[in-house]
C-alpha cells in the first residue's frame, strides 16, 4: 500500500471536497493562487488538470478552459516550473489530471518522477487503459509514490469494478452518469440507485463521485454513500465569472 | 510476420484502446462481437447482396491504355469511384449498419470531414430507417455545402463541431462525446481505419473487399492474382487498407501508401503524418501523429479535406515504420495537376483525395512489365468547386 497525503486524507472522518482546475486558467499565472487559495477555504483535495488540445471526455466548459489554459501558454514544464514550491504553503493532497498524450510525449517515467519531486499525490489519465496502465507503468508509478485513480460508470460491470478496485491504491472515482464533464446537472433515480449499487459492493478503496456536482444540494446527494466528490466545471464557470477573487465563497456555497 | 492486428488489437507497436472507461463498455461489446457477427451466414449474405444489388459491386478493374503507354508500365484502375455515393466510403457504412443492427442498436452517429463518409452513413441509415446523427466541423460545413445538403435529403441531422479547429479531428472528438453520452442504444460508425481497436482491424475488413476483388479480376485479366505493386492515397488510410488487405503478408506485392504534403513538407501546411508525426495517442489509438513536443495536436492542411487528418489508421503506421510501405507525399500542386492528367487521358474525374495517388505516376519509375493497381478511391463531383477555382475553368 503506498503512503501518501491521499490515504492519509482518506482516513479523515469527514466528507471530502475535491475541486477540479484547468492550469494555466484564467490567467496563465494563477495556478498557484487557486490552489492555495482551495486549501485556505477548507477544500480537502485538488485535481490540477494539464490542459490537453483535445479533451475526449469533456464538455465544452472544460474544453474551453483548456483551449485558453494553452493559448495562454501553459505546457508541462511551465506547469511544473509553477508548481516547483507548492509544498511550501499547501499540505493538501494534490493529484495531476489530464490526458494521456502529453504525459506520453514528457515522458511517463520523466513525469512521474517529476511529480515525485514536486508533491504530487495522485495521477488521472482517463484515458490510460487499465490493461495498458498493468503491462507497462504500474511499477513506475510505485516506484514514485504516485497513486493512480481509475474511474468506473453506471455502465461499469461488477467484475470490472472488482478488478479496478483490486489494482486501485486510494480511491476510485466514480464518474456519475454516463456523459461527458459538465454535461447533466443534479441526479435522478438512476444514479441513486448507481450510489446505492456501489455502496453494496463493498470495496476495498473508497469512492469519490464526480460529474455532475455543482452545489451543496448535488455534493450532499452524491455523499450520501461515497467519501467524497469532485466539482471540476462548475469550479470553472466560477472562475470564468469571478476570477481568482471569490473562491471563498464558491467553496462556502458547497458546505 | 503477419502485418495484421494482433489478438491483443495493435499492430506492432501501435493501435490498442486509448479510451476513457465510460467507453469500455461500447468498445468491448464490439470487441467480443464483431468477428463471430461478420462470420454468421446471415451477415455474409446480406452484406454481399447489399454490395452487390445497392452498392453496384464488383467494381470494374480498368486497364488504362493511354496512361499505361505514357508512363511506361501496365497501370490498372481500380474504380472505387464508381460506387454508389461516389467512393469507398460506402463498402464500411453497409457493413456497419449492418453490424449496428446484430448488436440491438437504433441510433447511428458519424463523423465527417468533407462530407463523403457522412454521405455514405446518411445513405445506409435512410437504406434502414434508423435515425442517423453526423457531426461536422463548422468550417468543413461552410466549404463542402452539397454533401451537406445530401445528408439532409437522406434525413440525418448535421451537427456542426464548434470546438477547436472545428474541422475533421474536432468532428471526431464530438462524436466520440455522443458515444460517452449515449453509450446503450447509439452505434459510431468510424469512418476510416482509425479508432480504438477493433474499429481499424473492423473496417480493414470491410474494404477488404476491394482487394479481394483485384485478385480475381488480375487473374482473369494478366492470368495472376498479385500485382506487383497497389499504390493508394492515405489520409486515415481505409480505402488504403482495404487495396492493400488481402496482399498485406506477400511480400511480392509492393505496397505504395500516398500522403498529403500540401503545401510542402517543410511549410508548416501539411498532411504527410509518416514525415511529421511521432508516436502518441488521438482519438482512441496509438499512432503516429502530428503534435507539438508538448503532446498537443496540431492541425494539418491539404487541399483535400479527406486526407486533412494529422493521424494516420495502426495499420499504416506500423506499415511505415517496419518498411513493409513505401511511402510518399505528394503537395496540393501535383495532386491537381495529375487529376486534371488522369482526366484528359481517360476521362475520368478523380475526387481530389485519389489524384494524389496518380501523382507519383510522375516521379516514381516503374518496370514495363510491372503490374500497377492504383486504387481510384473516388470520383470528383465532390470537388468540382476546389477544381474550377485552381483551375480557372
Amino acid at each position: 500500500m503506498i503512503k501518501n497525503r491521499i490515504n492519509q486524507k482518506l482516513k479523515e472522518d469527514k466528507k471530502l471536497l475535491s475541486i477540479y482546475f484547468t492550469a494555466g486558467y484564467p490567467k496563465l499565472t494563477d495556478t498557484v493562487k487557486i490552489i492555495e487559495d482551495l486549501e485556505k477555504n477548507g477544500v480537502d483535495m485538488i485535481e490540477i488538470g494539464l490542459p490537453f488540445s483535445d479533451p475526449l471526455a469533456d464538455g465544452p466548459t472544460i474544453q474551453d478552459s483548456s483551449t485558453h489554459a494553452l493559448n495562454n501558454g501553459m505546457n508541462t514544464d511551465l506547469l511544473f516550473e509553477q508548481l516547483q514550491n507548492i509544498r511550501e504553503t499547501v499540505s493538501i493532497p494534490l493529484v495531476m489530471m489530464g490526458y494521456f498524450n502529453p504525459v506520453f510525449q514528457y515522458g511517463v517515467e520523466a513525469f512521474c518522477k517529476k511529480c515525485q519531486e514536486i508533491g504530487i499525490d495522485g495521477i488521472i489519465l482517463p484515458d490510460l487503459p487499465l490493461d495498458v496502465y498493468q503491462d507497462e507503468y504500474e511499477q513506475t508509478f510505485k516506484k514514485y509514490g504516485l497513486i493512480n485513480v481509475f474511474l468506473i460508470t453506471p455502465q461499469t460491470s461488477d467484475e470490472r469494478i472488482r478488478m479496478i478496485d483490486k489494482v486501485s491504491e486510494g480511491f476510485i472515482y466514480m464518474v456519475s452518469s454516463a456523459s461527458t464533464t459538465g454535461a447533466k446537472t443534479g441526479f435522478g433515480n438512476e444514479q441513486q440507485t448507481y450510489f446505492e449499487r456501489i455502496a453494496e459492493l463493498d470495496l476495498k478503496n473508497p469512492q469519490i463521485v464526480g460529474f455532475g456536482i455543482s452545489n451543496k444540494a448535488t455534493f450532499d446527494q452524491a455523499t450520501k454513500n461515497a467519501k467524497g466528490a469532485i466539482i471540476g466545471s462548475a469550479f470553472i464557470k466560477h472562475l470564468t465569472q469571478h476570477g481568482t477573487e471569490k473562491i471563498d465563497g464558491f467553496v462556502r456555497g458547497i458546505r | 510476420m503477419s502485418y495484421h492486428v494482433n489478438e491483443k488489437g495493435y499492430y506492432g507497436e501501435f493501435g490498442g484502446a486509448f479510451i476513457p472507461e465510460m467507453l469500455y463498455p461500447n468498445t468491448e461489446e464490439l470487441r467480443q462481437n464483431y468477428l463471430s457477427i461478420m462470420e454468421e451466414p446471415s451477415f455474409k449474405e446480406e452484406f454481399q447482396q447489399l454490395l452487390r444489388d445497392y452498392v453496384g459491386r464488383p467494381t470494374p478493374l480498368y486497364f488504362a491504355e493511354r496512361m499505361s503507354e505514357r508512363y511506361k508500365t501496365k497501370i490498372y484502375l481500380k474504380r472505387e469511384d464508381l460506387n454508389h455515393t461516389g467512393a469507398h466510403k460506402v463498402n464500411n457504412t453497409v457493413g456497419q449498419i449492418l453490424m449496428a443492427k446484430k448488436l440491438g442498436k437504433n441510433r447511428i452517429i458519424a463523423e465527417t470531414g468533407a462530407g463523403q463518409h457522412g454521405v455514405a452513413t446518411a445513405t445506409v441509415c435512410a437504406l434502414m430507417g434508423i435515425e442517423c446523427v453526423v457531426y461536422m466541423g463548422e468550417v468543413d460545413i461552410a466549404r463542402q455545402a452539397p454533401n451537406v445538403a445530401r445528408m439532409k435529403m437522406l434525413g440525418a441531422e448535421v451537427r456542426p463541431a464548434l470546438s477547436g479547429s472545428r474541422t475533421l479531428k474536432d468532428a471526431t472528438n464530438e462524436a466520440i462525446r455522443d458515444w460517452i453520452n449515449n453509450p446503450v442504444d447509439t452505434h459510431y460508425i468510424i469512418g476510416s481505419v482509425v479508432g480504438p481497436h477493433p474499429y481499424p482491424d473492423m473496417v480493414a475488413r470491410f474494404q477488404s473487399v476491394i482487394s479481394e476483388e483485384i485478385k480475381t479480376q488480375l487473374l482473369e485479366k494478366e492470368g495472376r492474382e498479385n500485382p506487383d505493386y497497389v499504390v493508394a492515397c492515405v489520409g486515415g488510410g481505409s480505402n488504403a487498407a482495404g487495396a492493400y488487405y488481402h496482399f498485406l503478408d506477400n511480400p511480392e506485392v509492393g505496397i505504395i501508401a500516398v500522403e498529403a504534403a500540401g503545401k510542402g513538407i517543410d511549410t508548416g501546411e501539411s498532411a504527410a503524418t509518416s514525415a511529421l508525426g511521432k508516436v502518441g495517442i488521438i482519438h482512441g489509438s496509438k499512432t503516429l501523429l502530428m503534435q507539438t513536443p508538448d503532446g498537443q495536436i496540431t492541425e494539418p492542411y491539404s487541399i483535400s479535406a479527406g486526407l486533412d487528418y494529422p493521424g494516420v489508421g495502426p495499420l499504416h503506421a506500423h506499415l511505415f515504420r517496419s518498411g513493409r510501405g513505401e511511402f510518399i507525399s505528394i503537395t496540393d500542386d501535383e495532386a491537381m495537376t495529375a487529376g486534371l492528367t488522369l482526366c484528359q487521358m481517360e476521362g475520368i474525374i478523380p475526387a481530389i483525395e485519389s489524384s494524389h495517388a496518380f501523382a507519383i505516376l510522375e516521379q516514381r519509375k516503374f518496370n514495363p512489365t510491372d503490374v500497377v493497381v492504383m486504387n481510384l478511391s473516388g470520383r470528383g463531383d465532390k470537388d468540382l468547386q476546389n477544381y474550377i477555382d485552381y483551375f480557372k475553368l
